[in-house]
């Protein structure tokens, strides 16, 4: 009879309990086990190939596959930094005034035409961006301003167009909870919408733009295949917005095919692969960071 | 005699105390009521008895609670205890499903698989709860087309189909239409013949109509239980009088 | 007088700006459709890809697409719905929960590049598989597994919220409460986002150049294996995907075709990707009109 009961309960509850808690503990898993090996990985230029940090995040002379290699990763975390902010630049004022457009101005035409086409913006590909950004936009720079086209400004162009709508509806929500009695209190004294807007609503929803600010940031950080069409992959810095360069994700999709594990070379890309891994795990703590500031 | 007894039942919300030194005594085929203002630690007390405060963190009892002269805590299994007790909610929460396996819910949990007698369960449930003539006609309609006071007396029902001996009922008839609500109330005299009903009610009329006993909670403790009438009509603590006669609540 | 005229001119702006954006979505979207409206020839759709001459077709890219698909699907959907059951259901605020929710955000902030490699260090090194199908679907499974536990686990918990007292009430387990209840109840939440993930697991391509890896050998559909190399379904061999596919004709073009080829690829991977949009908000919005009355 006991036999019998712990039987059922084990089909009732134990069985399927556990199952979720492997499921929860495997994310668990996944993320320390991924931080992990890439970390070893990456470490090996330091620890096999005796690069310094100093070396490797200051120095611009990237010879991985010279007889003497050198690590110099100076060029790529300049050219992402730059690329980023420029993106951001780009597309944070805009999609500011789309979050006060879909909330404020004409909430019917925002919901119904704004936002489909923000998360019409979001599904479409990157290759397909990054496609669109050799095709057009290289050819029509390269009319317009001279040069090859492969550029810092395709790439911070094709960049803002991505990031757009994550940093859009992040706002859009921030700008959406500012308390009722702000805007009444705003609108009593006389004000228009626009003052209203402007010195009200989005310096109290400012925590939120941030947070979208900060992760449209991240995005375009992360974002490889796209930029990597557009941007020229060449291994020096940019002199000008117009030349091309190398971000971190361009070297890595661009090299990592063609060397061996093993090798300096590619020791040299797993550390920064790594390096990746350490900028994206920063954003996350500036965002958590952010987040208790606002409460 | 008593089917339930509590032996000075406090209960804290972490540092915060909800019920003060409960004793209380409910006798077996009776509706008892439980009466008082908000937030008097009435529906708090009604769900220890089923344990359905052990679904919140931070929740600490001592004292005793007798069900049958067992612990409801040491002694028990807490899901054959809810067999025996079952609740019925302020908002009508019937399932997304059809009505009979609304009702056929509970048995299936419990294991029986059998089709003939989960139609004999439906069919005794829903007579039970005076809802059978009304639906037997459409017990493959899924409940949520239901009217309020029918998907209470389906809520009845579900609960009548596991068989248990005693029906927490917390403002069963609050969120209601008054005719829907004089039917429940006829039903509790029907129920009485064979369970024991314990209805919490901010509503004195209903509690006096329907209710053979009452005990008046006041901040987490109760100011005087006993029989309806002599809490109605000769209360012996003054607050009992104020707050049936309206003073406050 | 000032400000009114103020207001007047940045509501100007703000429409002018929204009106911008939705026009370029449209321009972009109508662009690559019609740049490939081509792509609807039985040679192109059905026909293998050609190595040095014009004309080559996507059949076996378009297959390993939908196939990859559905094998990451598999892997995804039960581990993402399992953690969602363990996060809404079974952790306990406190340590592990904010453990685990940290993971999550890592997890999902990760750029694609970072897993894909992290794909082939586990899963086409480690374990010598090569580039294989099973090794992208890894790879992809782990990039969805944060999102789709986030949408189960909010599915649930409003799922949860007016039936979970009920069913414990009449003693059922909290794992039968779960599923008889409360996951029939989240499923059409859970539909929608796993089809909206599909429209992003159908365009990925950063994750796969480097696990599933960019060599498409043509189809025999006579052989059904999960293993042999020489069957479409087979798990372990390597599989170009569409979107990788483009990315390597812009990156090696080794066909005279190469653009229009990319163009009538691109316009078929933002068809689909419309496709799995607007499927999605279709089959949400008629579950839940069948769910809230009738049955």
């Amino acid at each position: 009879m006991n036999n019998k009961k712990i039987l059922i309960k084990l089909k009732n509850e134990y069985i399927g309990r556990t199952y979720a808690i492997i499921c929860g503990l495997l994310i668990v898993i996944l993320t320390f086990s991924m931080m992990f090996f890439i970390f070893s990985k990456g470490m090996n230029t330091f620890i096999n190939d005796g690069a310094s940090l100093k070396e490797f995040l200051f120095s611009s002379v990237w010879q991985p596959d010279s007889d003497t290699p050198k690590f110099g990763a100076l060029i790529f975390i300049a050219g992402s930094t730059l690329v980023s902010i420029g993106a951001v630049v780009l597309s944070a004022p805009i999609s500011v005034a789309l979050a006060i457009f879909i909330h404020y101005i004409s909430p019917k035409l925002g919901d119904r035409m704004l936002q489909p086409a923000l998360e019409l913006f979001v599904g479409i590909p990157s290759v397909v961006y990054g496609w669109i950004g050799f095709s057009v936009l290289l050819p029509f720079i390269k009319s317009g301003f001279g040069g090859i086209g492969f550029s810092m400004l395709a790439g911070i162009l094709v960049l803002s167009v991505m990031i757009l709508p994550t940093i859009a509806s992040i706002s859009a929500d921030a700008v959406k909870v500012v308390p009722k009695n702000y805007l009444e209190a705003s609108y009593g004294l006389g004000a228009t919408r626009w003052q209203t807007i402007s010195r009200v609503i989005v310096p109290a929803a400012k925590g939120g733009i941030l947070t979208g600010i900060v992760l449209g940031l991240a995005r375009a950080f992360g974002e490889a295949l796209a930029v990597q069409m557009v941007i020229g992959n060449s291994i020096k810095f940019a002199n000008g917005i117009l030349s091309p360069t190398s971000t971190l994700t361009s070297i890595l999709t661009m090299d990592m095919g063609n060397t061996v594990s093993g090798t300096p070379w590619n020791d040299a890309l797993w550390s920064l692969a790594l390096l990746l891994l350490v900028i994206s795990f920063t954003f996350i703590l500036i965002i958590r960071a952010i987040g208790k500031r606002g409460e | 005699m008593e089917i339930i007894k509590t032996k000075n039942l406090d209960l804290f919300y972490g540092k915060v105390q909800a019920l003060k030194n409960i004793n209380l005594n409910i006798e077996k085929n009776s509706v008892t009521a439980l009466i008082g203002p908000s937030g008097c630690g009435k529906s708090t007390f009604l769900r220890t008895i089923n344990r359905m405060n052990d679904l919140i963190d931070n929740v600490k009892i001592t004292g005793e609670v007798l069900y049958e002269g067992q612990n409801i805590y040491s002694d028990y299994d807490v899901i054959e205890l809810r067999k025996k007790i079952g609740m019925v909610f302020q908002k009508p929460n019937p399932f997304p499903m059809s009505i009979y396996d609304n009702v056929a819910y509970g048995p299936r949990v419990h294991g029986i698989k059998n089709k003939s007698r989960l139609d004999e369960i439906v069919e005794r449930s829903l007579k039970g709860s005076v809802l059978w003539e009304e639906v037997k006609d459409r017990l493959n309609k899924s409940a949520l087309g239901l009217s309020g006071g029918q998907q209470q007396r389906l809520c009845i029902a579900r609960t009548l189909s596991v068989e248990p001996d005693v029906l927490l009922m917390d403002e069963p008839t609050s969120a209601l239409d008054p005719i829907s609500t004089l039917k429940i109330e006829e039903l509790m005299d029907v129920l009485k013949k064979e369970y024991t009903v314990i209805i919490v009610t901010h509503n004195m009329q209903q509690a006096g109509r329907i209710s053979d006993n009452t005990a008046f909670f006041l901040n987490g403790e109760i100011v005087e239980s006993g029989n309806t009438e002599n809490i109605f009509y000769k209360p012996l603590d003054k607050r009992t009088e104020d707050y049936i006669t309206g003073r406050f609540g | 007088m000032d400000a009114k005229l103020k207001d007047k001119i940045w509501t100007i702006i703000l429409y002018a700006i929204s009106g911008f954006v939705v026009l370029l979505l449209l321009v972009l979207i109508i662009y690559i459709l019609f740049k490939g409206r081509n792509f609807l020839s039985f040679s192109f759709l059905f026909g293998n890809p050609k190595v040095g001459e014009a004309g080559g077709g996507i059949a076996p890219m378009f297959f390993n697409s939908f196939y990859m698909l559905i094998v990451s699907l598999l892997i995804t959907i039960p581990l993402g719905v399992g953690a969602g059951i363990f996060l809404a259901e079974y952790a306990k605020e406190g340590l592990l929960m904010n453990i685990v929710r940290l993971c999550i955000e890592t997890l999902a902030s990760l750029p694609s590049i970072v897993v894909g490699l992290f794909g082939l260090l586990v899963f086409v090194n480690m374990t010598h598989w090569g580039f294989t199908i099973l090794s992208g679907a890894m790879a992809i499974a782990v990039l969805n597994f944060p999102a789709l536990t986030r949408v189960s686990e909010n599915a649930i918990r409003s799922a949860a919220e007016s039936v979970k007292e009920a069913s414990l009430g009449l003693g059922a387990t909290p794992w039968q409460t779960i599923s008889r209840v409360i996951l029939p109840s989240a499923m059409p939440q859970i539909l929608t986002g796993i089809i909206l993930a599909s429209g992003r697991i159908f365009g990925e391509a950063a994750a796969l150049l480097f696990t599933a890896g960019m060599s498409a050998p043509p189809l025999h559909f006579d052989t059904i294996s999960l293993i042999d190399k020489s069957s479409p379904f087979s798990l372990m061999r390597p599989a170009e995907t569409l979107a990788v596919y483009i990315w390597k004709l812009n990156a090696e073009g080794m066909v005279p075709d190469a653009s229009d080829i990319a163009n009538k690829a691109s316009a078929v991977l933002i068809l689909m990707v419309l496709v799995f949009n607007v499927s999605a908000r279709i089959i949400g919005s008629k579950i839940y009109n069948s769910y809230s009355g009738k049955k």
